[in-house]
């Protein structure tokens, strides 16, 4: 059965001439324990998809089904998020100013009522690789990439099903990213978990997922396999663009 | 004379664990090049650019034998100076656009500010030129995002408006520091483009804040490679991936690759010596 079912997605923001359409007629699902990409088009409305699933994009139409369950309007309950994580593409905005990784971590856990909270941060903080020295730091005293993994402690400490990932590692250098994926790829394996992810990297998209859908202008142009991508064989035009621009040689070169 | 010279900077933070070097004792030049600063998270890159603009936050301390932009000693400098040099002859584009944009401001009214800070022309020109900019960063509809609030954009978008922005004032010097990581391939390369034409036809100086080793590799003169504060290699943009210190050849390695799956990527696994390792001249 599929663990994501969006069905005629409409997603839109705004009302007059404000107006913006961001995901026009969207469909894809994800089976359980699937790994789905989202690439596409800067502005095609990638992150909107994974906010209309969170509830933070309450203006959507369609049908958004999460384990065989119809989601509705910009509300979801304490046991979606139990279920369903989101890692947000902003490390910067994502974390609390004033609270500490501790903080974040021991508070999130003690949300999701999980017991023995002093020895899971510690293992959080091990888990994306962060020493304890990071424990007591505010997200002033972090880099970026040190932030970005302290969002994904904090999306781990609940122990979700699903994680939706907006370009989890497009703040992080290449080696953290690879511990990152790793990580993710462990976790999937572990404990049958259901990624969809979103990253302009296709590299990262052809590492990590199963299938991807390739977005422009809020509209899904097309679905594809990673054997597809990784052969670069692609229907749509734009997909075609897309491939060609990431192997092409940069202004170096011209 | 070099654009911008760099003699032994230091960033220190003081914390209630002990003091944090983020960037320890490293040298390098500027020229009217594109020079990459690579390295993992943590190395020390952004405060690098930061402490170029003497924007280290307190309790944090620059120290430096000199930061000196075309002779003069930026460390000398009133704050009062200070500011007209951020504002006029270096500009950066910090990591988090969205965050150095004013979120209770429209998007318009911000370029159009900027514009106007630098451009004795009336509001109408302002406006038209603003709309100008975003279509050159390949923001598809300007006019309505300049009514946007910063929120209302998208990442890859709200990294445009900044780069945008920053290019204003037509600075001597843009410290970019991530400046495509949230955009796609496409627009990535118009961005790049931008900010090539500059330091070819205006010389501009440019130092590129980047953990995209393949796009440093492509598009810089020269690049630092940094780990724990200090430089730890130097080479030629182009030759990058024939480097030799083991640690850039682990970043080298631990990239994805459509052309080679695998089922785990290779992590690097750290050497206490290149810490202790002194810092590598960075000059040209
Ligand atoms: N809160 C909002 N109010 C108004 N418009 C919005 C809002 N959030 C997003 N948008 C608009 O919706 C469109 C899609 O944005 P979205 O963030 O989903 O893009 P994206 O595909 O994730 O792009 P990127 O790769 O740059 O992050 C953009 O045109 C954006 O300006
Ligand atoms: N206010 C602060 N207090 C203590 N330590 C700090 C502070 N600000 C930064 N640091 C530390 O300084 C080091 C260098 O940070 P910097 O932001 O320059 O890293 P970076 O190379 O830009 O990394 P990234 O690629 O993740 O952005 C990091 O280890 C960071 O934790
Ligand atoms: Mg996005
Ligand atoms: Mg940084």
């Amino acid at each position: 059965m599929s663990m994501i079912e969006i069905e005629g997605l409409n997603v839109w923001f705004g009302h007059g001439p404000d107006r913006v359409d961001a995901v026009r007629g969207a469909s894809f699902s994800v089976a359980r324990g699937e790994s789905f990409g989202l690439v596409g088009e800067s502005g095609s409305g990638k992150s909107t998809i994974l906010r209309a699933i969170t509830g933070l994009a309450p203006d959507w139409s369609g049908r958004v089904d999460i384990d065989g369950q119809a989601l509705a309007g910009g509300k979801r309950d304490r046991a979606f998020f139990r279920k369903v994580q989101m890692v947000f593409q902003d490390p910067y905005a994502s974390l609390h100013p004033r609270h500490s990784v501790d903080q974040v971590l021991s508070e999130t856990l003690h949300l999701h009522g999980i017991p023995d909270i002093d020895a899971r941060v510690r293992s959080l903080l091990d888990d994306v690789g962060l020493g304890g020295r990071f424990r007591f730091r505010y997200p002033h005293q972090l880099s970026g990439g040190q932030r970005q993994r302290v969002a994904i402690a904090r999306a781990l400490a609940g122990e979700p099903e699903i994680l939706l990932l907006d370009e989890p590692t497009s703040a992080l250098d290449v080696s953290v990213q690879a511990e990152i994926l790793n990580l993710l790829t462990d976790l999937r394996a572990e404990h049958g978990l259901t990624y969809l992810m979103v990253s302009h990297d296709l590299p990262v998209i052809g590492h990590m997922c199963d299938r991807l859908a390739v977005m422009k202008s809020g509209e899904i142009v097309e679905v594809m396999d990673v054997g597809a991508l990784r052969a670069m064989r692609a229907e749509h035009e734009y997909t075609r663009d897309l491939l060609a621009a990431s192997v092409a040689p940069g202004p170096h070169s011209a | 004379m070099n654009l911008l010279d760099v003699e032994n900077l230091w960033v220190k933070f003081p914390t209630r664990q002990g003091v944090v070097e983020a960037v320890r004792g490293i040298s390098f030049s500027l020229g009217r090049e594109r020079l990459g600063i690579v390295g993992e998270s943590g190395s020390g890159k952004s405060m690098t650019g930061r402490a170029i603009l003497r924007l280290i936050r307190p309790p944090g301390m620059i120290e430096a034998d000199r930061i000196a932009l075309e002779g003069q000693n930026l460390l000398d400098l009133s704050e009062k100076d200070m500011r007209t040099v951020r504002g006029e002859r270096i500009s950066m584009v910090m990591q988090d656009p969205k965050f150095s944009l004013n979120p209770v401001m429209r998007v318009g009214d911000q370029i159009m500010e900027a514009y106007l800070l630098h451009n004795k022309v009336g509001k109408a020109e302002a406006r038209k030129r603003s709309l100008e900019m975003l279509d050159a960063v390949s923001i598809r509809d300007p006019e309505r995002v300049m009514r946007a609030y910063p929120h209302e954009v998208s990442g890859g978008m709200g990294q445009r408006i900044m780069i945008a922005m920053m290019l204003i004032p037509n600075p001597q010097i843009l410290i970019a520091d991530e400046p495509t990581s949230a955009l796609d391939v496409s627009v990535q390369r118009q961005v790049l483009n931008i900010m090539d034409d500059l330091v070819k036809q205006r010389g501009m100086g440019l130092i590129f804040i980047s953990h995209d080793l393949n796009l440093v590799s492509e598009f810089c003169d020269r690049v630092l490679i940094m780990y724990a504060g200090r430089i730890v290699e130097v080479c030629d943009a182009d030759k990058l991936h024939q480097a030799t210190h083991p640690y850039t050849r682990g970043l080298l390695n631990s990239l994805p690759r459509l052309d080679q799956p695998r089922a785990k990527l290779e992590v690097l696994s750290r050497d206490p010596a290149w810490s202790e390792a002194p810092s590598v001249g960075g000059r040209a």
